[in-house]
């Protein structure tokens, strides 16, 4: 209790730290899954790509961030259990944001690939078992999260499967595939706008103070999508475009794709930033409450109005400052995958992601898309899929849980050591 | 770092190599009318130039199918079956090997078609090399059939440019009958051995068309299976 009073500020101010440290790691290496395929199949390059990914990662975070934080703050393990120590509740969520970043930090060093959810969510129950005990955990919560990260990229594969199968129904299994291209592709620029805006304005807008009704939500959605549509409506038809489209039959179908692919690398974006700065300052957050309440542990408490700002700006950081560099390492050299496909993924991994992040439920953005990807390669619309990488990446993830939860646990003690 | 992420997902793609291979194995075939113009004309030392040359293209060929086959691991996932592509590969290749053994053959007993023969085997070999470019053909198309998701419009184009690949073949068929025929008419005049020499070239020639077809075979199988 004393050392909430005492050392308060500092805690929060160590914390904050350690949030902006884990956030800029997302944003320096995670991002890279979310835009890769964006930038691998040549529609964007790395540049544009973190053009977008700053705006529309912060946007996501800021807009559509509140409901996993407030899972990762208190939906793992039960506030209640700690309300006689409230500074080993502290404490220990410290040690999971520093724990968590620094396996984010050796990891990519190494080349391993790494999820920052498993990661986080490791460390909190690492840390949880050996200070309260295994119950503090709340089981249940996990076993909903866990399988979360089984169905999501089933989900986001059946998806993509089906709106890959409806392109070729509508647009290339046709006699005039441009057209019907021209046609049609306004239609799925505006579903996508939807998807977004509706989760959005649904579950993300009560923290900055703005509360809806569903008819208002609707409306709003149905009113941006619709101003999509007919924007893309036009574009499709002016005169610069056409005479971009000529080549092949296909090459001008792939055209109109990259402008519905620009669209879905926002959304990827948008979606990645509304359920990964979670992990950087769902603890932040829990911290917070603690030293700010005196101690008092309570069910439920609303996020203090800077913290997400702060894992904002701590992804823009890591993008500006290191993600060029690793977004420039992918390379525009993977010309099989053609924007029809990128689009498809990219479209059923950004809603998947959405409605998780809606739900509140962290996920892991490259599992959904290595789901969705998957999904169109059993529609065979894909050259060649590396399944060893598939491999490399369940065992790694594997491996983060319990590597997070031993690093939580031995900087937890160091932490103790200090304080007390 | 790279290859552990999202993009390592992505192997490269099998089909412009195998359509690279199907390329430099019709480039192979098609020099056989230069030769075969160069025997007519007696000049045997230019036979033989082009000879070397479509040893060379094999050659190529050769190392092309060597690559398809070294970067088709186990652990990739195709839209089409990894053993059907594979045989296309085999396949295909036999075409190359045709041409240059033909080749290879007539400039080694130097005995060219006779006058009256000439004009027929000429239209023979072509419409043989017309089966070989219509192979080609197919095998560029497989682009839009991966754009397609091999359904459709496409895979119907596809099949029935199969179909004519199949009346070439007949064509090729009844031309060699006819051949066979017009030299019976005058083989009292020649070599019994340069005569059966000249079967045999038919012959060859006969089944560089049957190779050509049974390619559109296997690709149809391939197709077929999906």
């Amino acid at each position: 209790m004393e050392i909430l009073q005492e050392y308060g500020s500092l805690l929060i101010l160590l914390t904050a730290l350690f949030a902006f440290f884990m956030a800029f790691g997302v944003g320096a290496n995670d991002v890279s899954n979310a835009m890769g395929t964006s930038v691998g199949s040549g529609t964007i390059t790395a540049k544009q790509a973190i053009a977008i990914a700053l705006i529309f990662e912060c946007a996501g975070a800021y807009l559509a961030g509140g409901e996993v934080t407030e899972t990762i703050k208190s939906g793992i393990i039960n506030p209640m259990d700690f309300v006689e120590n409230p500074e080993v509740l502290v404490l220990g969520m410290m040690s999971a944001l520093f724990a968590s970043g620094s396996w984010l930090l050796i990891a990519s060093r190494w080349g391993w690939p790494v999820s920052t959810t498993h990661s986080i969510i490791g460390a909190i129950i690492g840390f949880a078992c050996i200070t309260e005990g295994a119950n503090a955990v709340r089981w249940g919560a996990i076993t909903g999260i866990v399988g979360s990260w089984f169905i999501t990229p089933l989900i986001a594969g059946v998806l993509a499967y089906g709106i890959f199968f409806i392109i070729q129904k509508l647009i290339f299994d046709t006699d005039r595939p441009l057209r019907n291209a021209q046609k049609f592709g306004p239609y799925f620029m505006a579903l996508t706008v939807f998807i977004l805006v509706i989760v959005t304005v649904a579950k993300g807008l009560k923290h900055i103070g703005l509360t809806l009704d569903t008819g208002d939500t609707v409306l709003i959605s149905l009113t941006l999508s619709l101003m999509s549509l007919v924007i893309s409506l036009f574009y499709f038809r002016t005169k610069k475009f056409i005479r971009k489209a000529h080549n092949s039959i296909f090459d001008g179908v792939e055209l109109v794709f990259s402008i519905l692919m620009l669209m879905t690398a926002c959304a990827m974006a948008f979606a990645h930033g509304s359920n990964d700065v979670a992990n950087a300052i769902g603890p932040l957050a829990a911290v917070v409450t603690i030293v700010e309440s005196g101690g008092n542990i309570t069910a439920s408490a609303p996020i203090a109005w800077w913290i997400l700002p702060l894992g904002a700006l701590g992804i823009a950081c890591g993008l500006i400052i290191m993600g060029y560099k690793v977004m420039a390492t992918i390379g525009t050299g993977i010309t099989d995958l053609t924007p029809s496909r990128g689009f498809a993924a990219q479209f059923a991994t950004a809603a998947t992601v959405v409605v998780a992040s809606g739900t509140g439920l962290p996920i892991s953005t490259t599992q959904t898309l290595v789901g969705a990807v998957l999904g169109i390669g059993l529609a065979r619309g894909i050259a060649a899929l590396n399944m060893n990488v598939i491999r490399n990446i369940i065992i790694s993830w594997v491996v983060t849980l319990p590597a997070g939860a031993l690093f939580a646990i031995i900087i937890y003690y160091i932490l103790n050591l200090i304080f007390r | 770092m790279a290859m552990n992420n999202i993009l390592g997902l992505f192997a490269h793609s099998p089909l412009k190599p195998l359509q690279s291979h199907s390329n430099k194995v019709t480039e192979c075939c098609s020099m056989l009318v230069e030769f075969v113009e160069a025997t007519f004309k007696g000049d045997w030392d230019m036979a033989e130039t082009l000879r070397a040359k479509i040893s060379e293209a094999e050659r190529q060929a050769d190392l092309l199918k060597r690559e398809i086959r070294l970067k088709l691991p186990r652990g990739l996932f195709l839209p089409i079956d990894r053993t059907d592509l594979l045989e296309l590969v085999t396949q295909q290749d036999k075409l190359a090997n045709l041409a240059k053994d033909i080749a290879g053959r007539m400039v080694g007993r130097q005995f060219s078609i006779p006058e009256p023969l000439q004009d027929d085997f000429m239209t023979f070999i072509c419409r043989a090399l017309d089966a070989t470019v219509q192979a080609n053909r197919v095998i560029d198309e497989m682009d839009e059939l991966l754009e397609t998701g091999f359904r459709g419009r496409e895979l119907n184009f596809v099949n029935k440019m199969i179909n004519e690949l199949d009346s070439i073949e007949d064509d090729t068929d009844q031309m060699q009958i006819k051949l066979r025929k017009m030299l019976r008419d005058i083989e009292q005049n020649y070599n019994p051995i340069d005569v059966m020499f000249l079967y045999k070239i038919f012959e060859w020639v006969g089944v560089l068309a049957d190779q050509a077809q049974r390619v559109g075979s296997r690709i149809e199988l391939m197709l077929a299976r999906s």
